[in-house]
């Protein structure tokens, strides 16, 4: 790279990093905090019921459905192969919308565009099986999406978001996830909030669930309006988590209390 | 949803005890919780768990709504002959699943 | 209430009394159990014999992250041959809805007497586990558990 471009992109790299930021060799997934036997039930594939999902969406996988009967299968083979290191970085821009998707919606895109079927509602047993077969393919892989010229405006957005303050309660996601995590919340450790492990199973809900539905769980806890499922505002809000995120490992299906 | 993963080892020593580990999808729904307009959400849950080992029954468990949703069962059994293994799940509103896992035993 | 010393008193004297506690919790039918009503769903599976604390291990955390999904494993010393053997584990808690949480039963096949699961604890109580073994005597072990709930409960 020439000097001065070296120079200009030094200087764009040390702008964006916040002082508030967790600094990077202090960023820890939430398996981190969780107690032992968690942990365990996250790392046993036959105790994890995540895999119960993962399974389901392996069937479904093959399955050919639609006007065009046409399975994920057809096109994609093996997901094995093919979705390695895909959910690891997701949100990904998408030329047909201008901006950036995530999974889910990545997911029902094909749906109705290769396989002329209906789009799965959000939080859908089958939803929610597809993506966590897929995301399965990526565990254990570094978290990278993709920053660049077109998705820079959006991780923005998103930044802008984790900063606001929201609600009755009046609190930004950064208040306790960058500023206090590590702390207790009602008996509770807050993590940092990465979505290492996403979708996951979270022992509150007693089943599998998406880092959407988290969100709109954590904006309804501190008493703020939650956006809609797919709405732009938690896309972005994903794609910069998932940015905040960047190297860490991915650990999904994770299990989470 | 997929019914159940099974974990059994594939070959073992006649004699040895091996540890079988069993997970089932399956919401357990306690009959305590309610709907947000009040009204009770009604029981439905796995009453039984049964396993036999070349059709003679060798562990069973009897569950009640306070087992966790998505079953989870790890028990031993000692290898003592080649064959298979049979897991059933009986519950509320008919409910019945079955898995089956082939050992072989040396 | 008076707490005796021993599980075996305690269990004794809440025997005592069972006839007056079993008539009240029927007619109060109260939100969660009561040690009295643990009590009587202990004598449903132990009848009169007497049971002993020893022998049985029950590991729990001390400390759970969410009542919803807590881990559960129980172990029993025993041969496990057809002279000598654990024929059942039943596991009961104090102050959940119901007492019942899981009865296991073994033969002389088990090869050993341990079992795992996952259990659902309401709230911060004591989960008693007894084993009945096949010359008829019983055994018991006891963990205190503390519960904790999640921060943000969102909307169902």
């Amino acid at each position: 790279m020439r000097p001065v471009a070296a120079a200009v992109w030094a200087i764009v790299v040390a702008a964006s990093v916040f002082a508030d930021e967790i600094p990077p060799a202090e960023r820890r997934s939430g398996y981190d905090f969780m107690s032992r036997e968690t942990r365990a039930m996250q790392d046993d594939e036959i105790a994890n019921p995540g895999m119960l999902w993962v399974l389901e969406g392996a069937s479904l996988w093959q399955r050919k459905i639609g006007t065009a009967a046409r399975a994920c299968a057809d096109c994609h083979g093996d997901a094995r192969a093919s979705m390695a290191a895909v959910a690891a970085r997701y949100p990904a821009f998408d030329a047909e919308r201008g901006r950036p998707i995530n999974l889910e919606q990545r997911i029902n895109a094909c749906r109705v565009a290769r396989q002329g079927a209906p789009a799965l509602s959000w939080e859908s047993r089958e939803l929610l099986a597809l993506t966590a077969h897929v995301a399965r393919q990526s565990r254990g892989l570094p978290i990278g999406v993709t920053v660049d010229a077109r998705t820079q405006p959006f991780l923005d957005a998103g930044r802008a978001t984790f900063r606001r303050r929201q609600g009755q309660l009046n609190l930004a996601c950064s208040q306790c996830h960058d500023d206090h995590w590590g702390r207790q919340l009602a008996g509770n450790v807050i993590p940092q909030a990465h979505p290492t492990g996403y979708p996951i199973y979270r022992l509150e809900w007693q089943s599998l669930g998406s880092l959407q539905r988290r969100l709109r769980g954590c904006l309804v806890g501190i008493r703020a309006e939650p956006y809609d499922y797919g709405a732009p505002e938690l896309v972005d809000l994903e794609l910069y988590l998932m940015w905040r995120a960047r190297g860490m490992t991915f650990e999904a299906p994770a299990v989470r209390p | 949803m997929a019914n159940a993963l099974i974990s059994v080892p594939a070959r073992a020593r006649r004699g040895e005890i091996i540890e079988i580990k069993t997970l089932v999808s399956h919401p357990m729904e306690t009959g305590y919780r309610r709907t947000q307009l009040g009204a009770r959400i009604p029981r439905d849950i796995i009453r039984l768990f049964v396993c036999t080992y070349n059709g003679t029954e060798i562990f069973r468990a009897e569950l009640h709504p306070a087992i966790a949703a998505n079953p989870f069962i790890v028990f031993p059994t000692v290898a003592t002959e080649s064959g298979t293994l049979t897991f059933q799940w009986t519950g509320d509103n008919g409910f019945s699943a079955t898995e089956s896992a082939a050992i072989t035993v040396e | 209430m008076q707490r005796p010393t021993s599980r075996r008193e305690f269990l004794r004297a809440a025997g005592a009394a069972a006839g007056l506690g079993l008539a009240a919790a029927i007619a109060v039918r109260p939100a969660e159990a009561t040690p009295a009503a643990m009590q009587d769903a202990i004598r449903k599976v132990v009848g009169t014999a007497r049971v002993s604390p020893g022998r049985v291990k029950l590991d729990l955390p001390p400390l759970v992250e969410n009542g919803n999904t807590v881990p559960l494993a129980v172990s029993v010393e025993s041969a496990m041959t057809e002279a000598d053997h654990v024929r059942a584990i039943h596991v009961f808690t104090e102050k959940n809805p119901q007492p019942d949480v899981v009865g296991f039963r073994f033969g002389p096949r088990a090869g050993r007497a341990s079992v795992a699961t996952r259990v659902r604890l309401a709230d911060t109580q004591t989960v008693i586990a007894i084993a009945e073994l096949s010359d008829g005597s019983f055994w018991s072990a006891s963990v205190a558990v503390v519960v904790t709930l999640a921060a943000c409960l969102e909307e169902a």
